[in-house]
């Protein structure tokens, strides 16, 4: 995408980085948190241009977030950035040797072996005693480069470090489309021989699709954490992972952006509809979810970018 | 809130009112209290209902004055209490999101609930830094105030600990040759604690009882097969239990339609819970516990005499543990707002005012008096009951006998200890 | 004795999770539709025959009439919630990518999960009375319920209708053509929408069997459908997510393995059946009895 694109959009993010700072301060919780989500369903989006969908990707999502606790805890850190990195990284690396395994499976299995990785990982956390157990490990405050902030300002802080991060993953994952493993994508949905006449590796193709997706959403589980303050098992728990697939369906794969704002009118959604029908909110949901597919199948992410053709997405 | 039509005279009045005295009169400001309980989920029909009825029939006789004393001032201090009720569904992010939600856009003073144990552990350091009045209904987990202190969050029920040592002490009065006992508990950390709390007790305790099997079945799925044979294989003469709701009728069920009940006996710390409803279903001779002095192991005072006849005639079925314990926290929170109230001559106390008044204070319930003594003053203890269970099928009833009744200082540990070091020593300081 | 009952206790489980099973594997072998709304028909299930337990029995009828009350309630259930998930939404979308009819079944069990409740209410419902009438019978010193040993018998009976239904019947040789290549199926002139439509209603009928079977040993409350999907999920996924036998055989071993689970290292419960499935799924990528499909060029 070209150089201006990435600038003026670097700018309008900071611009509403900055407005953060005079919203209401219930919002930017809440923001913060379907931000960290929308990286995850960033991940899941990179997989499902390749007809991948994961079942399983509360594993990073819980991973990341474990692993920001645990350092807390054990290496003693508070820095935000280096725990997010921490975090990111270690999913990643969770990503990289699932990878391995998942890179064998396509379709229906592939979703399944996912899911039942993530829900091993709950497992193995519900019974440990030094993990938490069920009750989870608390995150305390971290500080942003030895700046400590206060009350409201923590939160304006974080959602400004959101921002930051989908900005970057929006560019790396635009780049990343653009090469030639991440224009191979579309191809590899209709036909994957050729693909592997073409020289690629399907398999590798694959693979590196799951570290990406398993660092975007790494690294939404580590903010995720620290804006919680809280980590628990159930961030591990399969209906987490159905959570990204809900909103990525919402968001389609048209354009990287569509993955916030589906994740932001997501949240949206849930929240008014717990607090103005509590008894019926799931209908609510599931009723978002069929009109959706219905009359909107390629997602917000294809209401707005009309200009993007194809599911790879054009170059200009 | 409707202002009333005004007479000139009136209009004079409140003007004077306006100056300077105490309000007494029409509106003052009401007092916004959100009650987050479970309106969905697998812990609906035990906790959730019974904790939203509870609420709704409490709060509105606080607001008409019809409590027993000294409850039975209107309102808190003569604030009308608003109550919100709000779902605690969802995932933790969620919980904490919605709990901010609450505070800061939605505006309420004070928030009572909570039961899920994950929750309240994820939400203590939250409300202390929104400075928000928390009064944590429900939550068992000893980790609450064991783990951390914190200055807007109390708790008036005591953590889970208190109902293990209690069953064991039970046990050692009245089953000291207990050879072995085996447990099945949820597999998560109420049933691991519980089950953890148990076994030491019981080495304190009865030290020659050994352990024969520790079964943790997946909570909220109800298949107990495997596990009522390995238990009918293992042929303990005592089987313990922290599992509640559904899967412990599921299991009470399986158990004595295989005969498991025949040859062991169950200690069920949470058993009050569902006699009400499955009072036939559960073996004579069974130990229940009900997590204090609540429902059928309460005490016969004023409050609960009240209690038991209004919740009774509204909702056709006796209250449980978890609407006693929604009950106590409205009447803790009573008692500490109006004591804050009283020493500013009736105004309206700040949340700090309420806070400290709440610290160490000491209120009536229906379990008997509650007192804030652990935790730094936050964590309430009060006596436990508990009793052996028998179906009377002249009148239909369930009963209790053999109850016994242990002062607060001998199941709970004392201030600055954690639950597992007071048991790793031996309960030490433990006035029985 | 321990191995007697992990044999017993294996074959118990094993036979419930066929029961539950089946139906969603017929649906996904059928229609490659991964029905999550499943779950709600065990759930509907599950109510509706503790509702008719609650009515029948307790009033001195005979109790063989009983469990037909009980059955005839969930099948009822069944076909009509579906036909209305068939006819109102499936039917939509069947052009659409199975990740998407899969959403939609989604979708439609995050709604039916709120009926149900609007319907029941939150409490849970306990209907012992069928379990408790057949009482209990002691197979080398163990007691087990005698309903439990009906349950296997359930799914044996079920597993050979499935098997007689599918290999010696008209309908049963057209599912077959269906499964292997729709479009084929429907050039040599099968009715494909109606072989889709009596798929899933005998799929729903027996997600509702599931639920209904279940009943009288545990407490029917909001939240058991949930659980039972991602089971059944596992369940079939193991076994090679479109047939019958690889449902059978997915039952088997997961039922065996949490026997054992529970009375070797009951820890390890919670997670048992997703460790068999990593474990099947690396040595038999696509279960233990799917083939490969192949892939057009």
């Amino acid at each position: 995408m070209a150089r201006h694109a990435w600038l003026s959009s670097g700018v309008l993010i900071a611009l509403i980085a900055l407005a953060g700072g005079w919203l209401p301060p219930w919002l930017l919780p809440q923001s913060t948190i379907a931000l960290s989500n929308g990286l995850a369903v960033l991940g899941m989006i990179v997989l499902w241009r390749a007809g991948l969908v994961s079942f399983g990707q509360a594993l990073y999502y819980a991973g990341g977030a474990y692993a920001v606790a645990l350092s807390e805890r054990y290496l003693g850190l508070r820095d935000a950035f280096l725990l997010v990195l921490i975090g990111t990284v270690l999913a990643g690396l969770f990503a990289y040797v699932a990878g391995f395994l998942l890179a064998r499976y396509r379709g229906i299995f592939f979703a399944m072996l996912s899911l039942a990785l993530s829900m091993i990982l709950y497992g193995i956390l519900i019974n440990s005693q030094t993990l938490g157990t069920s009750d989870g490990l608390s995150v305390s405050r971290a500080t942003f480069l030895g700046f400590k902030a206060y009350r409201d300002h923590y939160s304006w802080a974080l959602f400004a470090l959101v921002l930051g991060m989908v900005w970057l993953a929006a560019i790396a994952v635009e780049r990343y489309n653009s090469t030639v493993a991440g224009s191979l994508s579309g191809p590899m949905i209709d036909n994957e021989l050729r693909i592997e006449f073409l020289g690629a590796s399907a398999k590798k193709l694959v693979h590196l699709k799951v570290v990406i997706a398993g660092l975007l959403t790494g690294a939404g589980g580590a903010i995720a954490s620290l804006s919680v303050e809280h980590v628990d098992p159930d961030m591990a728990f399969w209906t987490v992972s159905g959570g990204f697939i809900f909103v990525a369906i919402l968001a389609g794969t048209a354009s990287v952006w569509g993955a916030f704002i589906g994740a932001l009118m997501f949240e949206g959604l849930r929240t008014t509809a717990l607090a103005v029908m509590p008894g019926i909110w799931q209908t609510i949901l599931g009723v978002a979810l069929l009109l959706t597919i219905l009359f909107v199948p390629r997602g917000i992410g294809g209401l707005l970018f009309r200009r993007r053709k194809g599911a790879a997405g054009a170059k200009p | 809130m409707q202002m009333p039509k005004r007479s000139w005279a009136a209009g004079l009045a409140v003007a004077l009112a306006s100056v300077g005295t105490p309000a007494f009169a029409e509106g003052p400001a009401p007092v916004k209290i959100a009650v987050p309980v479970f309106l969905s989920g697998p812990a609906v029909g035990a906790f959730g209902e019974p904790s939203k009825n509870a609420a709704d029939l409490v709060i509105k006789a606080m607001n008409a004055g019809e409590l027993p004393p000294p409850y039975n001032q209107k309102g808190l201090a003569g604030a009308p209490i608003e109550e919100k009720l709000v779902d605690e569904a969802g995932s933790t992010a969620t919980v904490v999101t919605e709990f901010k939600n609450l505070v800061e856009r939605d505006k309420v003073d004070v928030v009572v609930g909570y039961v899920s144990s994950a929750s309240c552990v994820a939400l203590a350091p939250v409300a202390d830094e929104l400075q928000v009045l928390t009064v944590i209904y429900a939550c068992g987990t000893s980790r609450l105030f064991d783990d951390g202190s914190y200055k807007y969050v109390f708790r008036v029920s005591s953590s889970q600990t208190s109902d293990d040592v209690a069953a064991a002490h039970y046990l050692l009065a009245k089953y000291p040759d207990t050879k072995s006992f085996s447990g099945i508990n949820p597999n998560y950390s109420w049933g691991q604690d519980n089950w953890r709390d148990f076994m030491l007790s019981m080495k304190a305790l009865l030290p020659n009882a050994a352990v024969d099997k520790e079964l943790f079945p997946k909570p909220f799925v109800g298949e107990f097969g495997a596990e009522i044979s390995t238990l009918l294989a293992a042929g303990s003469p005592i089987i313990h239990s922290s599992l509640w709701g559904g899967d412990l009728e599921t299991f009470v069920l399986q158990a004595t339609a295989r005969g498991l009940t025949e040859h062991s006996r169950l200690v069920l710390t949470v058993g009050e819970q569902i006699l009400a409803r499955q009072g036939k279903n559960v073996p004579d001779g069974s130990i229940i516990g009900g997590r204090g002095r609540h429902g059928m192991l309460a005490t016969g005072n004023a409050v609960n005499q009240w209690f038991l006849a209004n919740y009774k005639k509204q909702f056709n079925t006796a209250p449980n543990f978890p609407a006693y314990h929604m009950l106590s926290s409205l009447l803790g929170l009573k008692a500490a707002w109006e004591k804050a109230a009283a020493a500013k001559g009736g105004a309206r106390p700040t949340t700090d005012e309420v806070a400290a008044a709440f610290t160490g204070l000491t209120f009536e319930t229906a379990g008997g008096p509650v007192r804030m003594a652990r935790g730094k003053g936050h964590q309430g203890i009060e006596e436990v009951a508990i009793g052996t269970y028998a179906y009377d099928k002249k009148t239909d009833q369930p009963t209790m006998h053999d109850l016994v009744t242990y002062p607060a200082e001998c199941v709970n540990p004392p201030e600055g200890m954690t639950s597992a070091d007071w048991l790793k020593q031996g309960m030490p300081g433990a006035k029985c | 004795m321990v191995g007697l009952a992990i044999l017993v206790d294996g074959l118990i489980y094993a036979s419930w999770l066929f029961i539950v099973a089946i139906g969603l594997t017929l649906i996904f072998g059928v229609m490659r539709v991964l029905n999550f709304a499943h779950g709600s028909l065990y759930a509907f299930g599950a109510y509706s025959s503790a509702t008719a337990i609650g009515l029948y029995f307790d009033h001195g009828r005979p109790v063989v009439f009983g469990f037909l009350v009980m059955i005839a309630a969930a099948l009822a259930v069944g076909f009509v919630i579906g036909l209305l998930l068939e006819r109102l939404l499936l039917r939509r979308f069947f052009d659409k990518d199975e990740i998407v009819t899969a959403l939609v079944t989604y979708a439609a069990f995050l709604i039916l999960e709120d009926v149900l409740r609007l319907i029941w209410g939150a409490q849970g419902l306990v209907a012992p009375q069928p379990y408790r009438a057949v009482g209990m019978v002691t197979i080398g010193g163990l007691a087990v319920g005698v309903y439990d040993l009906m349950l296997v018998g359930l799914a044996i009976v079920l597993a050979l209708a499935a098997w007689y239904s599918i290999q010696r019947t008209r309908f049963g040789r057209m599912l077959i053509a269906v499964l292997y290549d729709r479009e084929a199926a429907a050039a040599f002139g099968i009715n494909v929408t109606k072989v889709y439509l009596i798929t899933f209603l005998i799929g729903s009928m027996l997600g509702a069997l599931g639920g209904a079977v279940t009943a009288p040993r545990i407490s029917v409350s909001p939240g058991i459908g949930v659980e039972v999907i991602v089971i059944a999920f596992a369940v079939i996924a193991i076994g090679g997510m479109s047939s019958i036998g690889g449902a059978l055989t997915g039952a088997l071993i997961v039922g065996f393995a949490r026997a054992l689970a529970v009375h070797l290292a009951p820890t390890l419960d919670l997670f048992v059946v997703y460790v068999v499935m990593t474990i099947v799924l690396v040595f038999r990528p696509y279960g233990l009895w799917g083939s490969a499909v192949t892939r057009k060029i």
